[in-house]
C-alpha cells in the first residue's frame, strides 16, 4: 500500500463512491479533463464520463444551487468550488436552501450533497485565495462543517460526507494537500462525523485545532514534550455540530486548554469552545483559556501571509502562559 | 462536419479573424402569443383541447377557485388568522395553465404566487394556509412528493429547477422541470446562471416568468431597458417567447408545446407570460404609495377570469345556473379547507430541532430537551 498525500486521498475517496454508488455525482469548474486545480478529481471524467463528472460554466450559486436540486432528485451530489473565497456568492444557495430543505419541508425533501472546497492560507496564492472564513459555515443550523487534517482523515471524513443525507460543507486545507503522505487503504471504511480525534495523549495541557494548523499544533506538542510539558491535542475535524464533550472530557484530566485556527479572532470557532468551556468546565480549569488565531485583520497578500498565520512559537507560548503559576 | 465524435483537445478552433468587413453574427426575434383577447374574441387559432367544452370549463374552475382562495386568504389575514400572505389576484391564469399542462412525476418549482398549478397538482388549500400562517407542515405536501416548496428568495429556485433537470436528464427520464419566476427575478444573476446552463446542457426545464409588470413597488419599465423579458433567453442560446398570461388557452397551448419539447430531449425554453398584480405585492404591502390608481382600473378590463368566462358564455357552454353552481361549491371547498387550517394545532416546539438532520446530533439534544422544558413550564 503506497502512501499518499491528502489531495490524493480526497480523489481515493470521490473514485471509490462514484465506483460504489451511481448516484453520485461530481461537479464543479475544471474539475473534468483538468481534474480540479488542485487535481482532487483527476482521472474521475475518464473513468466515470461527463455526465457523472460534470465540468460546470463559471458560476458559483449555480453550483450550490443545481447540486440542491439533484440532492432533491435522489442524487448525491459532490460540488467543488474551487476556493473558499469564490463561495459566498452561492452562501444565499447554502444558508437559505441548503441547509433549510429538509426542516423546511419537514422531510418531504432533503439535500445530500457535499461541497468541497479548498481553503486556508501559506500557499502563496493571489488574492481572495487564503481566507478561512469557516465559522459563517459554523453559525448556520441544518448544515455540516468537516476540516480534514490528514491523508487518512481525508478518505475517510469524506466518505462519511458523501454518505450522509444532510448538506455537508467539506473544507480542505490546501496548505497540507501535499505535506504529509500516509498510508490509507482504499477499504471504503469511513470515520465518524461529529466527534473531535484525540491525536496524542497529555496529561498538561490540552491543544484544540483543525485543519492545516493540527500541523504546527503537533510539532508544538512535540517540542513541549521535550519541554517537559505533556500535550495532549485534538483535532476537531467537524466544526459543525460540535463534539464539546471530547473537549471537555479532556481540560477535565488537563486543568488547560490552548485554542488554535487560522481565522480571525473574534466570533471564530475557538470563541464557541471557549465559550462552552467555560459554561461546562470552567471549575476543571487551572488558567484561563488561550487562544492562538489570526488577527482581527484581512489576510495579507503572501508577502505578510506567515507574519498572519499562528506559528508553532506562538502555540507554545500559549501553551507556557497556561502553565505559568499553577 | 461532426465532431461528437472527438475529443475538446482535438476540436480545432474557427479562424476567429478570417472576416474583414462587418456582417451580421446573430439576430432575434420574440413572438407574442394571444388567442383570445380581453373582449373573450377569438384572435388566434383554436388548439384542440380548446374544442371540448369541459376542458375549458375545468380551466375556468381552477382559476375561479385560486381567486375564492385568495379572496379568503387575504380576508383571514385581516382578521389577524394568517400571516402575510402573498396573493395571485389577477395572474390566475398562469398556474393553472401550468397545473394542467404538467404531468404528474413532472417537478414544479415555484416562487410564490402559483397556487393555481400547485391546487392542480395535489397540494391542498390547507397546506397552503398552513404555510402563511407560520406552521412549515403546509409545505409538507401528502399528495405531491416532488415537487419543491414555495421560494421567498428570489430567483434561487431557477438553479434549483438546473440541478432537477440535470438528474432527469442523466437519468433518461421523460420528466420535465417547470420552474416560475416573477418578472423582478429576471434581473438577478441567478436567472442568467441558469438559463444558461440549462442551455449548454440542453436541459428538460421550462421557465415561466410570470411578469405581473412589478417588483414590489419597482415597475417593469424600470426593471431592465430589455424590451421583452423573454429575450433574456436568447443571450443564453435557448428559445424565448411572449405569451399573454391572461389568456389561458394561449398560456396553455404555448406551455405544452414547451413541455412536449423539453420531454421530447430537444431542450429548454423561457415563455414570457405578460399579466398583471392586481393586488398589493403581499398584504404588509401597500400599492397606493406607488401605482395609480387609474393604472389599476385599466388593468382589470384585462384580468383572466372574466375573459374566458365571456368566450365560454358566447359559445353557449356557459350560464349563470352554471356560476351560481360554481359559486356554491367552491365556497363549500374553500371554507372546509379554511376549517381545517383553523384546526390544525401548531407544531409541538421541538420539532424545530426534528427536521434539521436526518437524525439529530448529540450536542443538539441538550437544546432540544430545554425547549420541551421550557415549554411545559408554560403550559
Amino acid at each position: 500500500m503506497p502512501e499518499i498525500t491528502l489531495v490524493d486521498a480526497v480523489n481515493m475517496g470521490l473514485m471509490h463512491e462514484m465506483a460504489a454508488d451511481p448516484d453520485v455525482v461530481v461537479l464543479g469548474e475544471d474539475i473534468g479533463l483538468n481534474g480540479g486545480v488542485f487535481r482532487a478529481t483527476d482521472g474521475l471524467q475518464k473513468k466515470f464520463g461527463h455526465q457523472r463528472v460534470l465540468d460546470t460554466p463559471l458560476a458559483e450559486s449555480l453550483i450550490a444551487g443545481m447540486s440542491i436540486g439533484m440532492a432533491a432528485e435522489g442524487l448525491k451530489p459532490v460540488a467543488e468550488i474551487q476556493f473558499l473565497g469564490f463561495v459566498y456568492s452561492a452562501i444565499d444557495q447554502i444558508i437559505n436552501h441548503a441547509a433549510r430543505l429538509r426542516n423546511r419541508t419537514r422531510g418531504r425533501l432533503s439535500c445530500p450533497m457535499v461541497l468541497r472546497v479548498p481553503f486556508g492560507g501559506g500557499i502563496h496564492a493571489p488574492e481572495h485565495h487564503s481566507e478561512s472564513t469557516e465559522a459563517i459555515f459554523a453559525h448556520i443550523p441544518g448544515i455540516r462543517v468537516v476540516i480534514p487534517s490528514s491523508p487518512l482523515r481525508a478518505y475517510g471524513l469524506l466518505l462519511s460526507a458523501i454518505r450522509d443525507p444532510d448538506p455537508v460543507i467539506f473544507l480542505e486545507p490546501k496548505r497540507i494537500y501535499r505535506l504529509v503522505k500516509q498510508r490509507v487503504e482504499d477499504d471504503g471504511e469511513a470515520l465518524p462525523l461529529d466527534v473531535c480525534f484525540v491525536l496524542r495523549e497529555g496529561s498538561d495541557v490540552t491543544l484544540v485545532s483543525w485543519g492545516a494548523m493540527i500541523h504546527e499544533t503537533m510539532m508544538a506538542a512535540e517540542q513541549l514534550q521535550q519541554a517537559g510539558v505533556s500535550a495532549e491535542v485534538i483535532d476537531v475535524a467537524t466544526i459543525k455540530p460540535l463534539d464539546i464533550n471530547t473537549i471537555l472530557e479532556s481540560v477535565d484530566k488537563t486543568g488547560r486548554c490552548v485554542i488554535i485556527h487560522e481565522a480571525p479572532r473574534t466570533c471564530g470557532v475557538a470563541a464557541e469552545i471557549a465559550a462552552q468551556l467555560a459554561e461546562k468546565g470552567l471549575l476543571s480549569l487551572f488558567a484561563p483559556i488561550e487562544r492562538v488565531t489570526g488577527y482581527d485583520t484581512i489576510m495579507p497578500l503572501f508577502n505578510l501571509e506567515q507574519q498572519y498565520m499562528p506559528d508553532v512559537n506562538s502555540i507554545m507560548a500559549a501553551a507556557k502562559r497556561t502553565l505559568e503559576d499553577t | 462536419m461532426n465532431q461528437t465524435n472527438k475529443s475538446p483537445l482535438q476540436q480545432t478552433a474557427p479562424p476567429l479573424y478570417q472576416v474583414n468587413k462587418p456582417y451580421v453574427t446573430a439576430s432575434f426575434e420574440i413572438k407574442y402569443h394571444q388567442i383570445i383577447d380581453a373582449d373573450g374574441a377569438v384572435v388566434g387559432p383554436i388548439p384542440d383541447f380548446a374544442r371540448q367544452p369541459e376542458q375549458l370549463i375545468k380551466l375556468y374552475q381552477a382559476m375561479y377557485l385560486t381567486r375564492q382562495f385568495d379572496h379568503k386568504a387575504i380576508l383571514l389575514q385581516r382578521r389577524g388568522q394568517l400571516g402575510t400572505y402573498a396573493s395571485s389576484l389577477g395572474q390566475e391564469a398562469i398556474g393553472t395553465a401550468i397545473g394542467y399542462t404538467m404531468q404528474a412525476d413532472d417537478v414544479l418549482l415555484p416562487a410564490y404566487r402559483e397556487y393555481a398549478a400547485q391546487f392542480l397538482r395535489g397540494v391542498s388549500m390547507t397546506e397552503i394556509l398552513l404555510y402563511w400562517g407560520g406552521n412549515e407542515q403546509g409545505m409538507n405536501f401528502q399528495a405531491q412528493k416532488h415537487d419543491f416548496p414555495i421560494n421567498v428568495p428570489i430567483a434561487s429556485q431557477t438553479s434549483h429547477a438546473v440541478g432537477v433537470a440535470y438528474a432527469m436528464q442523466l437519468r433518461q427520464q421523460a420528466r420535465v422541470a417547470v420552474c416560475v419566476l416573477g418578472d423582478g427575478a429576471t434581473s438577478k444573476g441567478d436567472f442568467y446562471e441558469a438559463i444558461n446552463a440549462a442551455g449548454n446542457w440542453k436541459l428538460p426545464v421550462v421557465f415561466v416568468i410570470n411578469n405581473n409588470h412589478w417588483a414590489i413597488s419597482l415597475p417593469r419599465q424600470k426593471q431592465s431597458h430589455a424590451k421583452t423579458l423573454a429575450q433574456k433567453a436568447i443571450a443564453a442560446g435557448i428559445s424565448g417567447e411572449q405569451v399573454d398570461g391572461n389568456d389561458v388557452i394561449a398560456m396553455q397551448f404555448r406551455l405544452d408545446k414547451a413541455l412536449n419539447k423539453a420531454r421530447n430531449g430537444h431542450g429548454p425554453s423561457v415563455i414570457e407570460a405578460l399579466s398583471y398584480r392586481l393586488g398589493d405585492h403581499t398584504t404588509a404591502d401597500d400599492a397606493t404609495r406607488y401605482r395609480s390608481k387609474d393604472e389599476l382600473e385599466q388593468n382589470w378590463k384585462y384580468e383572466p377570469l372574466s375573459r374566458l368566462h365571456h368566450y365560454l358564455t358566447n359559445m353557449g357552454y356557459w350560464s349563470k345556473h352554471h356560476d351560481q353552481q360554481l359559486e356554491k361549491n367552491t365556497q363549500h371547498l374553500v371554507e372546509s379547507a379554511v376549517q381545517e387550517y383553523l384546526n390544525t394545532p401548531a407544531q409541538a416546539p421541538e420539532s424545530m430541532f426534528d427536521y434539521l438532520y436526518q437524525s439529530l446530533p448529540e450536542s443538539l439534544q441538550e437544546q432540544r430537551q430545554s425547549v420541551i422544558q421550557r415549554h411545559q413550564g408554560h403550559a
